[in-house]
């Protein structure tokens, strides 16, 4: 039993994992997502805020069903494999910061670590900058860990705390329902829609619900996580996770060159801007966030699908952080950073080592 | 003599972490492993072996896991 349970946890479940990833988050892209977008943990995160009206961006509206999906899925695989522990406490507040400051780093890169893998399968070649400022900022988070940082103990907690934030996405998954996108209308009922640019292009809602689902079921299965890849081998030499991140690179690579979606360059990529320094600076702060906080984006929504209440405050942290990131000026487009954007990766890293260096125990 | 390891409440990496640390400090022998999660479980068994110790016993306890690694000579 033992065996058929962690058969994703091993290294070719994993690998059979990033490999599905890589494959639908490719063919997403086919089937109506942004160029190089078939799934990004923050950009849709931020298109999420969008449809709610936490920011009013016009062009990134749209409650993205692939997030809603991660959490149902794993909250089901969990629940089926006897793996949903309700927990909660190791603290909320900072995993909050963190999940705000991680957002505002992303959204400097345009993109989260699964983004950034698939913008480099597809060929755009600024998401290099993107993956070693990532690799920078884990690798400053795991000196921080080697040092005594972490964030205290969870406890266990009623059943209800660990069903918060899949309610939430059921909430969202109903609201989509009652208010749909009207063609060509910017709002439908309470919720807003983009009619042009990376909201108003998406899979039908069904497609990305089911792969949304499939995905947060088999990442729950086999602990998925871009953060810990690069963690692990820095920290442990561990190379387990890692494989996972290559099968998925790999496998978005070889569908992008069958469908034809693999042009490479610099300049004239989809959602992406050319100024290298920020592409990495960004993701420095955004590696050093997930690593502080134990997990990439895509991680803390399937932690959270299993019960994990901390890893429901750093997905909240990032929603907010994208109403922060466009309502201040923070987040890039594909002309180069926002206005406030330099200056916010600066107060993001001084809040990250604040965090680091005072959360230590010998 | 046996060495306990309660890394309950924490996320990874921190069980690895202290798990780690107890193998360094004990060298061999026996290490009982307390977490609370089958991802803490699976990494800890996995961490265990890269430094090679066995995964001697795993035991479901208060709603998480005992883990034994060991190691002689």
């Amino acid at each position: 039993m033992t065996q058929l349970k962690n058969i994703f946890a091993t290294r070719w479940g994993i690998i059979g994992v990033g490999a599905f990833i890589g494959i639908v988050a490719s063919l997403l892209q086919k089937w109506g997502n942004p160029g190089n977008m078939g799934i990004c943990v923050a950009c849709f995160e931020r298109d999420i805020a969008g449809a709610v009206g936490f920011h009013r961006v016009a062009v990134v509206q749209y409650l993205r069903p692939e997030i809603i999906g991660f959490v149902l899925g794993s909250l089901i695989a969990a629940y089926i494999f006897k793996e949903f522990r309700p927990r909660v406490g190791s603290a909320p507040i900072v995993r909050f910061v963190l999940g705000v400051f991680a957002m505002i780093g992303a959204l400097i890169f345009l993109g989260c670590p699964w983004r950034a893998l698939l913008r480099f399968a597809g060929g755009d070649g600024n998401a290099m900058f993107g993956l070693l400022g990532l690799i920078g900022g884990i690798w400053i988070g795991t000196r921080f860990l080697k040092s005594g940082y972490n964030l205290g103990r969870t406890e266990k907690t009623y059943t209800s705390v660990g069903w918060m934030l899949p309610l939430i996405m059921v909430g969202f998954l109903v609201l989509m329902l009652i208010f749909p996108q009207i063609q060509g209308e910017a709002k439908s009922g309470i919720l807003f829609y983009s009619v042009k640019g990376p909201g108003s292009m998406h899979a039908p809602l069904i497609l990305s619900l089911v792969v949304g689902l499939s995905i947060g079921f088999l990442a729950q299965r086999s602990r998925f996580c871009t953060m810990g890849s690069f963690r692990d081998l820095i920290l442990f030499r561990e190379a387990h996770l890692f494989s996972g991140l290559a099968a998925l690179a790999v496998f978005a690579f070889i569908t992008n060159l069958i469908v034809g979606q693999f042009h490479p360059s610099f300049a004239g990529q989809p959602v992406a801007h050319t100024m290298g320094i920020w592409n990495f600076g960004g993701m420095v702060l955004a590696g050093l966030a997930f690593c502080l906080a134990g997990g990439c984006p895509g991680r803390q929504l399937f932690l959270a699908g299993e019960g994990d209440g901390d890893a429901a405050v750093f997905v909240l942290g990032m929603i907010v952080g994208a109403g922060f990131s466009h309502n201040f000026g923070l987040a890039s487009s594909p002309t180069g950073v926002g206005p406030h954007g330099i200056a916010a990766v600066i107060v993001g890293m001084l809040v990250c080592l604040f965090i680091g260096f005072t959360m230590r125990k010998k | 003599m046996t060495t306990t390891v309660d890394a309950r409440g924490f996320s990874c990496p921190q069980p690895v972490l202290m798990t780690l640390d107890g193998i360094k400090k004990v060298d061999k022998g026996e290490i009982v492993i307390l977490v609370d999660t089958d991802t803490s479980k699976e990494n800890v068994s996995r961490a265990a072996k890269s430094q090679g110790w066995q995964v001697k016993d795993v035991l479901e306890e208060g709603g998480g896991y005992r883990v034994t690694i060991s190691k002689e000579q």
